[in-house]
C-alpha cells in the first residue's frame, strides 16, 4: 500500500499538474474574486472565508476524475484489483494520495491568499485548522464519487453534480467556523463538526468507493 | 401466507399491479378532487393570511411525499442491495423523477405563498435549502441512472449513491439548522401534539394528504411497469438479432 502511495505521489509530481495545478487554480480564482464583487476590503473581508473555502472546494473538484480515470484506462485499476490490496484500501490510499497533492498545498497557501482578501488576523489559524480538518473529507468524498463514474465516458459535468451535494456539510460548517472565528466568536463547535464529518467521510467511504469500483470493474 | 418478496417476480408484480392500478388511481383521483375542492371552496380564510392559506394543501402533502419517495428510494435501494430483485431497482429509478416533480411542486408552491406572505419569493431558510439540496439529489441520482449503460451497474451505482447521499441529505438537513435561523413556521402537522391546526382546515388537509401518497403510489406503479416492459422489449430485440 505504501508502494502504491509513492507511485500515485510520483506520478502527480512528474507527471504534472499535481501540486502545481489545483494551487495555481486556487489563486487565480481568489485573485479573480475581487474583480467581480469590487476592490473594497470591508466586503472582501466579509466573503472571505466562503471564498476561500469554495476556492478550495473547486480546487478539489477539478482534480478528482483523474484519481481513478487513468489506472482504468490503462488497465492498472484491473491489475490492482487483482493484488492481494484490498479494494477497500486502494480507495484510502488514492484518497490520501489526493489530499497530500491537493488538499496539503491548499491549507499552507491558505493564509496567504487570506491576506490577499483581507482576512482578519484572528481568522487564519481557524482558517488552516478548519482546511486541514476538511479538505480530506473532501478527498475522500471525491474519490468515492471518481469510483462511481470511473466507467463513464466523459464523466467529469456528472461528477460534479453528484460529489457536489455531498460537499454541502462540510463547506457549512467550516466556513461557519472561519467567520466565526474572524469575528471574533467562539469557532471551535463547527470546527469539531467539520472533524466529525472528516473522521465519518473516512471511516465509511472507502468501503463505499471500493464497492462502486467492484460493480465498475465486473 | 404468502411473502412480500413474491412480488420480487416480475410476472407476479405486472398482474397483481395490473389489477391494483386502477383503485389506486381512482382512489387518488377521488381524495384529491374531493381533499382539494373542500379545501379550496369549502374552508374559511385565514384571519391573518387570507385565501393564501388554501396553497397549503397542494404545498404540506408534496413536501411530505417528496421526502417520502427519496425514503422508498432508500429502501428499494437496500431490498436491491441485499436480495437483488430487479423490480426493486426498477421501482427506485421509476420513483426518482416523480419524488423530483414533487420537490419541485413543494418549492414553487412555497415561494408563491412566500411572495404576498414573507415579502420575498425565495428566503436562505434550511427548510428551503435543505428541499433546494433534496431537489439536486434527485438530479444527480437520474443523472447517474441515465449515464450507465449496463442496466445492473446502473441498479448497483445507483443504489450506492441512494445510501450514501441519504446520510449526507440526513446530515445537512442539520449542519442548515446550526448554519441559519428559520423564517419557515414549524410543523403543522405533528402526531405527538394535541393541538395542530384548526379542524376546518384540518380534514381536507388529511384527506388531500391521502391523495398525494395515493398518487405517489401510481405513479410509481405505472413506471415500474412501464420500466419492466422496455427491459422485455430490449431482451425479445436482443433475441430477434441473435436469432
Amino acid at each position: 500500500m505504501i508502494a502504491l502511495l509513492s507511485r500515485d505521489l510520483a506520478l502527480a509530481i512528474r507527471a504534472g499538474g499535481g501540486f502545481g495545478l489545483s494551487l495555481a487554480f486556487f489563486l487565480i480564482f481568489t485573485t479573480m474574486v475581487p474583480f467581480g464583487v469590487g476592490p473594497e476590503t470591508g466586503v472582501l473581508a466579509v466573503i472571505a472565508p466562503g471564498i476561500l473555502w469554495l476556492g478550495a472546494l473547486l480546487a478539489c473538484l477539478l482534480s478528482l476524475d483523474r484519481i481513478f480515470q487513468l489506472d482504468w484506462e490503462d488497465g492498472t485499476l484491473d491489475l490492482i484489483a487483482t493484488s492481494p490490496v484490498p479494494l477497500e484500501g486502494l480507495a484510502a490510499i488514492k484518497a490520501l494520495a489526493h489530499w497530500i497533492t491537493t488538499g496539503l498545498p491548499l491549507v499552507l497557501a491558505a493564509p496567504v491568499l487570506g491576506v490577499l482578501l483581507n482576512l482578519p488576523a484572528s481568522g487564519h489559524g481557524w482558517l488552516m485548522a478548519s482546511l486541514a480538518l476538511g479538505t480530506p473529507a473532501l478527498s475522500a468524498i471525491g474519490t468515492f464519487g471518481a469510483a462511481l463514474t470511473v466507467g463513464i465516458k466523459r464523466g467529469g459535468l456528472l461528477l460534479s453534480l453528484l460529489v457536489l451535494p455531498l460537499y454541502m456539510p462540510t463547506l457549512i460548517f467550516a466556513a461557519l467556523c472561519v467567520t466565526r472565528g474572524a469575528a471574533g466568536q467562539e469557532a471551535l463547535t463547527p470546527l469539531l463538526l467539520v472533524g466529525g464529518i472528516t473522521l465519518g467521510c473516512l471511516a465509511v467511504l472507502p468501503f463505499a468507493a471500493a464497492a462502486a469500483l467492484r460493480v465498475n470493474l465486473r | 401466507m404468502a411473502s412480500i418478496w413474491e412480488y420480487a417476480n416480475p410476472r407476479k408484480f405486472m398482474a397483481t399491479s395490473a389489477f391494483v392500478l386502477p383503485w389506486i388511481a381512482g382512489l387518488a383521483g377521488v381524495c384529491l378532487v374531493v381533499g382539494l375542492v373542500w379545501g379550496f371552496f369549502f374552508t374559511p380564510d385565514d384571519f391573518r393570511q387570507g385565501s393564501t392559506v388554501k396553497i397549503i394543501y397542494i404545498h404540506v402533502p408534496s413536501a411530505i411525499m417528496a421526502v417520502n419517495a427519496w425514503l422508498m428510494m432508500l429502501v428499494a435501494s437496500l431490498i436491491w442491495v441485499i436480495r437483488r430483485h430487479h423490480v426493486s431497482a426498477l421501482a427506485a429509478k421509476a420513483a426518482a423523477p416523480v419524488g423530483m416533480v414533487f420537490t419541485l411542486i413543494a418549492l414553487a408552491t412555497g415561494a408563491i405563498w412566500g411572495q404576498p406572505m414573507w415579502g420575498t419569493w425565495w428566503e436562505w431558510d434550511p427548510r428551503l435549502t435543505s428541499f433546494l439540496i433534496l431537489f439536486l439529489f434527485y438530479l444527480g441520482y437520474m443523472a447517474l441512472w441515465e449515464a450507465i449503460e449496463n442496466p445492473d451497474s446502473a441498479a448497483d451505482l445507483t443504489s450506492v449513491l441512494c445510501l450514501v447521499g441519504s446520510v449526507f441529505a440526513v446530515i445537512s438537513r442539520y449542519a442548515l439548522l446550526f448554519w441559519n435561523q428559520g423564517l419557515h413556521q414549524g410543523a403543522t402537522l405533528s402526531l405527538d401534539r394535541e393541538q395542530n391546526i384548526s379542524n376546518v382546515f384540518w380534514y381536507p388537509l388529511v384527506i388531500s394528504l391521502a391523495g398525494f401518497g395515493f398518487l405517489f403510489l401510481a405513479l410509481v406503479l405505472y413506471r415500474t411497469q412501464t420500466e419492466i416492459r422496455a427491459r422485455r422489449l430490449k431482451a425479445l430485440i436482443a433475441q430477434e438479432r441473435m436469432g
